[in-house]
């Protein structure tokens, strides 16, 4: 179970993500995407989940029983390669529903003081 | 772009789900679940399967949306994941994306995502926003 005074709270991530030309590519080229010029709409999941894994992971969260439960994304502007980001998480909410726990978590990230896109990630926890 | 109109229906894309192709989602966005790669391990913890990641659904999906905005940018993108998709081994699971024009307002249009395995809807309320740039 998460620890419920957790919910509410922001954390910082401890370092910004270097956004290659490669990692973008790499995304491409999965969904057949041969525009480079900019990341793919979903992107900004390769930073934001793995950032929410080792928090709920660290939380006592077992990653192996969590399934995705729903996305939403809001691009304020397309990710570049070059771009440097700071991702921030918010655990909105956490609730036990038969027997299952979900968790929703909003993640921000910053271009310095630009935000670039916002996704909120609800994660289910099999019992 | 601007030749969309509100109920306007979308042709469909089919693209093709397997094992190798999960592996590659996993090393491109990090995403290492075993759920997502190794069957032993996927019906020890309940599942019928290896399943797609939700997310490499709603990657491909993204696709879809992209080829549609074309030089416009997708500005909004959400999706819940209904049904997980089974990937056996040695099989292409084909997952089949349409839309529908929703909305038509100045310099954007909204649309509302159908994505389909065997017939069966894999996610749900899935609507995207595709703003002029």
């Amino acid at each position: 179970m998460l620890n419920a005074e957790l919910v509410g709270r922001t954390f910082a991530g401890a370092e910004t993500t270097l956004v290659t030309q490669e990692s973008i590519a790499a995304f491409a080229a999965v969904v057949g995407e041969t525009n480079l010029d900019v990341a793919p709409p979903t992107y900004a999941i390769s930073i934001t989940l793995n950032q929410s894994q080792t928090l709920l992971q660290d939380s006592g969260l077992d990653w192996t029983r969590v399934v995705h439960g729903d996305q939403r994304f809001e691009i304020f502007r397309p990710i570049v390669a070059g771009d440097s980001l700071l991702c921030s998480s918010t655990i909105e909410s956490a609730r036990v529903m038969a027997g299952n726990e979900i968790v929703s978590v909003r993640s921000d990230l910053h271009s310095g003081s630009e935000l670039v896109v916002s996704t909120w990630s609800t994660l289910v926890v099999r019992a | 772009m601007s030749a969309y109109t509100v109920g306007q229906e979308l042709a469909s894309q089919s693209y093709s789900i397997n094992r190798a192709l999960l592996v590659a989602y996993a090393d491109a966005s990090g995403d290492q679940n075993p759920i997502h790669q190794d069957e032993a391990f996927a019906k020890s913890v309940g599942l019928p399967d290896v399943i797609a990641h939700g997310m490499l659904t709603m990657a491909l999906a993204g696709k879809y949306i992209s080829d549609i905005a074309g030089s416009a940018a997708v500005k909004e993108f959400g999706a819940r994941f209904t049904k997980p998709v089974v990937v056996p081994a040695g099989v292409d699971t084909q997952l089949v994306i349409s839309a529908k024009v929703s909305a038509v307002e100045a310099g954007q249009i909204k649309l509302d995502i159908t994505a389909m395995v065997d017939e069966v809807k894999v996610l749900g309320m899935a609507k995207a926003t595709i703003v002029a740039s």
